[in-house]
């Protein structure tokens, strides 16, 4: 159902992309170190930026391969969760930054093959069906990382669905996923350098990945399957590969949200089909496709609610009918016609007094 | 095997009701081709309509109820023609995805401040006890059962109505082709004005028997349950009138047989790790049609 | 076109965040009004758990008017500003970063276990002093500079086993829990295994989760196919109240018992109370108690939000009582550093006792667990009347 009718934005304005991420990064970097930031916008900073993360990574799924995915949350839920438990065991055992990078790899490994797997049953459906199996195993993952427990001990590790105490434990043994009440206690490791580093990382990745031949059959596969598969292209192959990218990097997103807070539990409101529609609404806020436009999307939309804070009890009515105004303004064919014919206008007249 | 009748009645009762908010959920998206995010508020927004009325106001129920099936065709209405209609021919069948979830948004907010957030507890509409058989070891209370043939009677009214009445007929037609229902001379804004009221009224009515079955109301109420009978519409069969009924049939029935049987922590994920199953061996539902994609 | 409109809202928006960046720049590090004492307050007061986080700002705000009518603390006047979590650890840290931003001295909060646990990881580095109310989870007052007025989970699921198991009310025990949330899971946990030493057993312990928590039908079945004569609720009490309801279409009475996140099932607004007769709970605060203490306080409370407050409220009412008399005690000022503040609370809590709403004679040790009594409560008449 969900026919994409874009073309690829132009792949010569990537630069623009890194070097408005970069000069973000270096503007927001001059005014910490100066002590010119609120604390609340400095502590706004990695969450945004991994959200950003998360939307490329979606955006990859649903602007370049051309399928709705809602269940990116389960993904990023799948790399926090991993990379966590390596650093809480590893914690002391090894340097803080090689620690971290280690982690970083195993998270985005395991998302990656998460991915994989989800793969194979999702991508052979079409449209919604797509969509709502992909948020069923969203959903799945939640659940069953939700209902785990797990520890360690010098008899190895111990693993149970049901309670702590059924992992049965010598009283000595660590217990590491304590079922809802997650995990606690993972070294803040993260920060905003690491996650803008990151940012680039991902756009670097999507970005060649687009402008590649593989790329090129990926949206030859969303432009027109039947024409794709005909001229010989591996359909299935292709799709897998897009959609194990984008996982992987949903995982790295998580890797960074699990290292930058002190708790991580796998409920709804950190890793559930909501949050997977927050990210959605941030990639088709910022434009299907573009890349760019998520990056500044995620960020302008994770930082409204928090602006808003002042306006107390309003401030999420106001951010839905933000949202839905911004919506219709900038989708809608009445809409886009009026303010194509606004902005003609204008130029019409700037060029009129130019000449005069 | 009475445990085994009563859980099985226990579905029958929860399936049910997400039969009934499926038939709205499907209804709208056969026709107007999106997927009504909001429609779980609208019953949220029916459930307090009839609570201010009945509750408060000490209105008969079924005037609280035909109150509720007013107010929310007209909530249905009236954001199909702000909110939805502007965008129904945008590049992107996303656009209009993306501003119910920001209807759902203000609903549930809206609700938040005019109701506040703590919970109301709702008497039910039905004040029959039920009956009980195989002498009290098995009891199906009252509100199963009128649920049951409520479910019934509308799907047996949405057939009839669908396949046997000009406007019915207009709306299978939008349907399959809007482009072609329109040179044939069908009003595609009326047809899909009139979808959006018939899917709010059911909205309406799911509210009644939802709050009376499960009886606390709160403005997230209707969130959960319409995004399991969403995916009940998609396992029927998204689309597909009897498949609605069948899927948020089959759907409450297995997540109280999981919860009952295998796991009650792992519930959920046994509901959809068995939709995943479904859709794999079914790719367009049960009930879907499945149409061949040409060149 | 789409381009250049979303850099223009980009660049509006990195405007005006820079501009209110450059407005707080001055609150971290010390307070920036010396003449006020400002209290912030973080919560859930949107979404599902909206009704504990706005029960914890308005309980907190009648405390503040009462302190700020009857002159203060130390003759400074106190201010009250609440932040919204949406229940998410991560929105915690963000709300406790604007309320520094507005100059707060010490915190009271976070109201839910995970929000605070993370909290408290900024506290620690701030040396902030925090109050939590109801975050009951163990790990919550880990650190030195975090206090809290409610009982930890596992205080709670002992104290409810023991209770059961010394009056000898029950034999065969059925368990009903949230396994998607913390507080529930938390005191689920150490009641199964205390349990074991109190000579009743579990004959049934399901769980529900966030994503499931309309048909109980199950659960219920199960402790009644089970032979449970009591069924524990270690949950809040809006589920509570479906299972009650749920649990009298079935047929099914047995003694239900419940803690603290009970509390407040009589005040549902239209709630058949007579479903509740009998049910025993082990809460510190009963809106129904006839004290003269907390009847002001239900009074006022009810007078000014028109619903009945709840263990949260009560909470953090006491919260802020704590605040004042160990404020008082080592003689705290607006103008001092939010870290000098902090070392003084820190002392000041372990000297203090306070007769608050949750319990008589309350104190507090440098761990930052509170010393109070459980009460046992059972509703009788749609009342709470003191079990003994």
């Amino acid at each position: 159902m969900l026919k994409k009718k874009m073309l690829s934005r132009n792949s010569k304005g990537r630069f623009t992309t890194y070097g408005i991420v970069i000069a973000a990064w270096i503007i927001m970097e001059i005014f910490m170190r100066a002590g010119l930031m609120s604390s609340h916008l400095e502590g706004l900073l990695v969450p945004m930026t991994y959200y950003a993360i998360v939307a490329v990574a979606l955006n990859l799924c649903v602007g370049i391969l051309g399928e709705l995915s809602l269940g990116h949350a389960g993904f990023m839920c799948v790399g926090a969760f991993s990379s966590a438990l390596f650093s809480l065991v590893t914690d002391g055992v090894m340097p803080d930054g090689v620690r971290f990078l280690i982690a970083l790899v195993i998270g985005v490994i395991v998302s990656a093959i998460v991915g994989f797997l989800i793969g194979i049953p999702v991508l052979r459906l079409n449209g919604d069906y797509l969509a709502i199996v992909t948020l069923a195993f969203g959903e799945i993952i939640k659940n069953i990382i939700n209902a785990m427990y797990l520890g360690v001990d010098s008899k190895g590790v111990h693993i149970s669905f049901e309670s702590q105490m059924a992992l049965n434990m010598e009283p000595e043994g660590k217990t590491l996923i304590n079922g809802a009440m997650g995990v606690t206690g993972t070294p803040h490791d993260a920060n905003f350098t690491i996650a803008v580093i990151l940012l680039l990382l991902a756009l670097v990745v999507v970005q060649n990945f687009i402008d590649s031949r593989d790329g090129r059959a990926v949206m030859s596969i969303r432009d027109n399957r039947i024409a794709a598969e005909s001229i010989g292209i591996p359909v299935t192959k292709y799709k897998m590969l897009a959609f194990t990218i984008s996982a992987a990097i949903a995982g790295m997103a998580g890797v960074i949200f699990s290292h930058n807070i002190a708790t991580l539990q796998s409920t709804s409101q950190y890793f559930g089909y909501n949050v997977s529609i927050m990210i959605l609404v941030y990639v088709v806020l910022g434009g299907i496709g573009s890349i760019r436009g998520s990056v500044i999307a995620a960020v302008i939309l994770y930082l409204l609610p928090e602006l808003l804070r002042g306006l107390n009890k309003y401030r999420m009515l106001i951010y839905s009918v933000v949202l839905i105004a911004v919506m219709i303004i900038n989708w809608a064919p009445k809409a886009i016609e009026k303010r194509t014919a606004f902005f003609d206008s204008i130029r019409k007249g700037m060029k009129r007094n130019g000449t005069a | 095997m009475m445990s085994f009748l009563t859980s099985f009645v226990n579905g029958l009762s929860l399936g049910s009701i997400y039969a009934i908010i499926a038939l709205g959920y499907t209804m709208v998206y056969g026709i107007a081709k999106m997927l009504n995010f909001a429609h779980g508020d609208f019953i949220m927004v029916g459930c307090y309509i009839i609570f201010i009325f009945s509750s408060n106001l000490g209105l008969n129920p079924v005037a609280a109820i035909l109150i509720a099936i007013v107010l929310c065709t007209l909530l249905g209405i009236t954001t199909e023609r702000v909110a939805y209609r502007p965008l129904r021919n945008a590049a992107s069948p996303l656009a209009v995805l993306i501003t119910a979830i920001g209807v759902s948004y203000f609903l549930e907010n809206l609700a938040l401040l005019i109701f506040g957030a703590d919970t109301k507890s709702f008497t039910s509409v039905v004040p029959w006890a039920g009956i009980s058989l195989f002498g009290g070891s098995l009891q199906i209370q009252g509100i199963t059962i009128v649920t049951i043939l409520v479910s019934l009677l509308i799907l047996i009214f949405l057939q009839l109505f669908v396949h046997k009445t000009r406007e019915g007929q207009a709306m299978l037609a939008v349907s399959q082709d809007r482009g072609a229902a329109m040179l044939m001379g069908i009003d595609v804004n009326k047809t899909i004005t009139l979808t959006f009221a018939i899917g709010s009224a059911l909205a309406a009515v799911a509210g009644a028997l939802l709050a009376s079955a499960y009886p606390s109301l709160t403005p997230y109420t209707g969130a959960m349950p319409g995004i399991k009978a969403f995916v009940a519409a998609v396992l029927g069969g998204i689309g597909s009138i009897p498949g609605a009924m069948i899927g948020g049939l089959v759907l409450g029935i297995i997540e109280i047989l999981s919860r009952t049987y295998i796991s009650s922590q792992l519930a959920d994920a046994i509901v959809f790790g068995i939709l995943v199953v479904v859709l794999i061996v079914r790719p367009t539902g049960i009930l879907g049609k499945n149409i061949q994609e040409k060149v | 076109m789409k381009k250049k409109l979303l850099s223009i809202a980009l660049t509006a928006v990195m405007a005006a965040s820079l501009l209110a960046g450059c407005g707080g720049s001055g609150a971290s590090g010390s307070s920036s009004s010396g003449d006020t004492f400002k209290i912030g307050v973080i919560g859930p007061l949107t979404g599902g758990a909206a009704a504990y986080g706005t029960a914890v700002q308005y309980s907190a705000q009648i405390a503040v008017d009462e302190i700020n009518a009857a002159g203060g603390i130390n003759g400074k006047q106190v201010e009250l500003k609440a932040e919204d979590d949406e229940l998410d650890a991560q929105k915690s840290v963000n709300a406790y970063n604007s309320l520094k931003d507005w100059g707060m001295d010490m915190l009271v909060g976070c109201v839910t276990s995970a929000c605070s646990i993370a909290v408290s990881e900024e506290t620690k580095n701030d040396n902030m002093f925090q109050l939590t109310p109801s975050g009951s989870a163990l790990d919550c007052v880990k650190y030195d500079n975090v206090f809290r007025v409610c009982f930890s989970d596992p205080a709670q699921g002992a104290a409810s086993a023991q209770y059961i198991g010394q009056n000898g009310i029950a034999s065969k025990v059925g368990v009903i829990y949230d396994s998607s949330d913390v507080y529930s899971s938390g005191i689920y946990q150490t009641f199964a295994q205390e349990a074991a030493n109190q000579g009743f057993e579990i004959v049934s312990a399901e769980a529900f989760t966030a994503d499931s928590k309309t048909d109980f039908s199950v659960q219920i079945q199960k402790a009644k196919d089970a032979g449970a004569e009591l069924v524990f609720l270690p949950i809040y009490y809006t589920e509570a109240s479906l299972i009650l309801q749920q649990a009298n279409t079935m047929g099914y009475k047995p003694i239900f018992f419940g803690c603290d996140g009970l509390d407040g099932i009589l005040g549902v607004e239209n709630f058949d109370t007579s479903l509740a007769e009998g049910a025993m709970l082990l809460t510190p605060f009963a809106a129904d108690a006839t004290d003269e203490l907390t009847q002001s306080f239900v009074k006022s409370f009810e007078a000014k939000y028109e619903i009945t407050p709840n263990q949260f409220g009560a909470d953090a009412y006491d919260a802020i009582y704590a605040i004042k008399a160990a404020a008082e005690k080592e003689n705290v000022t607006p103008s001092m550093s939010v870290t000098e503040i902090g070392d003084a609370m820190k002392k000041g809590m372990t000297e203090i006792s306070i007769d608050g709403l949750t319990s008589t004679g309350m104190t507090w040790d440098a761990s930052g667990e509170p010393t109070k009594e459980p009460k046992a409560v059972v509703i009788k008449d749609g009342a709470y009347v003191s079990a003994q």
